[in-house]
Order: structure tokens, then sequence, then C-alpha cells
């Protein structure tokens, strides 16, 4: 019961600490920290599957791709470029403005479904693999299409160009 | 397992859907306050994760695996997304020698 709280609570201040830093090699690193206390939500839900999976993708892949380009970029607090005083204090009022809509429209939500029924494991690897390999075998196979297409554009995209150039 | 199991019958799913849009609303303020562009890439990485967070408890309160696959097809997308987000943020870096996004308002016309 507490472990979510204090989870909750964690992933709240590593996400605050991830646009209020001024290094952003500090703001990955607080990332990494919000994306470790995601994990341990989804273990909570026991949605194990998908808890290896964001610590394999998120924690691995994403998170190593975005120390590279930091650090091809060499930058550090001195070319940290900042918005004036009175942009951030209206990009923070309207964001809060964000939060009371969103709670407020929660609040009209009927609280039906607060029991779970978790008994059925639904999060395994073997219920999940089921699921995906019948119900949802095309998007599947798509999302290969995707992700092939955005490996060629990364590549054409990041490769220096000669001619125009 | 099992006591980690029992927790979840614990937590109301308000609570879920609340601190899934705290996170949200920290994602939309980081792209509103910053001007960094990996700053703004990494909001909208949080913004991502906080969805991700509803649906995979969504999933878990009805007891339908649906949800959880959803999950799985937004990771793979954020994967690609970052791919390429990343190679812009890289030429754009190449092309201006800055990431500063007030320098990219010349876009505008």
């Amino acid at each position: 019961m507490s472990l979510f709280y204090v989870v909750a609570f964690l992933s709240i201040i590593f996400a605050l600490l991830v646009i209020f830093t001024k290094n952003p090699v500090h703001s990955v690193l607080y990332l990494i920290a919000t994306f470790f206390t995601f994990t341990i939500h989804y273990i909570i839900l026991n949605a194990q599957f998908l808890a290896v999976v964001n610590f394999i993708v998120y924690m691995g892949a994403i998170m190593v791709l975005f120390l590279f380009v930091l650090m091809l970029m060499n930058l550090n607090t001195d070319t940290e470029p900042m918005k004036s005083t009175l942009l951030k204090v209206v990009g923070a009022i309207a964001g809060g403005c964000l939060l009371v809509t969103l709670v407020g429209s929660m609040k009209t939500l009927s609280s039906a479904s607060t029991t779970a029924m978790d008994n059925t494991g639904i999060g395994l690897v073997e219920n999940l693999g089921k699921v995906l390999f019948s119900d949802f075998l095309l998007p599947f196979e798509l999302s290969s299409i995707l992700l092939l297409a955005a490996m060629v554009g990364a590549v054409l995209l990041a490769k220096k160009d000669n001619k125009t150039a | 397992m099992e006591n980690i199991t029992s927790t979840i019958q614990a937590v109301p799913l308000n609570h879920y859907i609340l601190l899934s849009a705290i996170i949200f609303t920290i994602g939309v303020i980081g792209v509103l306050v910053r001007r960094n562009a990996i700053i703004i890439f990494m909001s909208v990485e949080l913004m991502l994760n906080a969805v991700n967070l509803l649906l995979a408890a969504f999933s878990s309160y009805s007891g339908d695996a649906s949800g959880q696959v959803f999950v799985f097809f937004i990771m793979a997308l954020a994967a690609a997304e970052v791919a390429v987000g990343l190679a812009i943020i890289v030429m754009v870096y190449r092309n201006t020698s800055s990431i500063d996004i007030n320098i990219l308002n010349r876009l505008k016309w």
C-alpha cells in the first residue's frame, strides 16, 4: 500500500528535477531515475513483461541515444539557452491550468472499478504473447516496417550531406 | 509475488490517474518553459511514459490484456520516434551550432 505512494512521490520529484535542472547531462540522469521508478510501478501493477521491456528499451536504448547525442554536442550550463522569467511563469500557470482541468474532470468519473482483479496474471509474458500473436498480429508486423523506416530515416537525416552543403 | 499483488488492491485507480495527470503536466510545463531542444524532447518522453503508465493501470484494473499490448506498441513507436527526432536535432546542431529552438523561428513562414 505505502510502496505505491513512496514510488509515486519519487516519480514526481525526479520528473520535476528533469525539467528544472540547468545542466542537460543531469537532466538525462534524472530522466533515467524517473524511468526506473516507472519500472517499479509496472512491477507493482503485476505487469512484469512491461517492466522488463521498459527497463531495456527506455533505460537501455533510449538513454544511451540521449547521452550520445549530448556528448556529441558539448553542452553545459553556460551555453544553456533560458527563457525570460515572464515566459516561465506564464508556462507554469498554463500547465497548472491543465492539471486543474484534468483533476477536475477526474472528479466527475464514477469510481466503480477501484478493486483490482489481478489474480489472472494478464501481465505475464505467456498471456500477453497469446493476445499479441492472435488479435494484434497485423499491427505487430506493421511495427517492424515502422522500425525499418525509422532506421533508414535516421541514417539519412544524420548523414552529412555532400551535395548541397 | 503474493504480497506485491495484494498491495494493488489497496491503491484506488483514481490515484494512478492523479499520478499520470501530474507527470503529464510536468511534461507539458517542460515543453513550455525550456528552450533547449533536447530537454523539450525529454519532456515529450515523460508525457509518453505517463500515458503508458495510465494504460497499464487501466489494463490491470479491468483485467483486459489489450491495454498492455497497446503500451508495448507505444514503446516500439517511441523508440522509432527518438531515433528520428535525435537525428533531426543533430542536423539542426550541425547547421546552426546551437540547439536553441528560437533559432528555428525562421521556419514559421
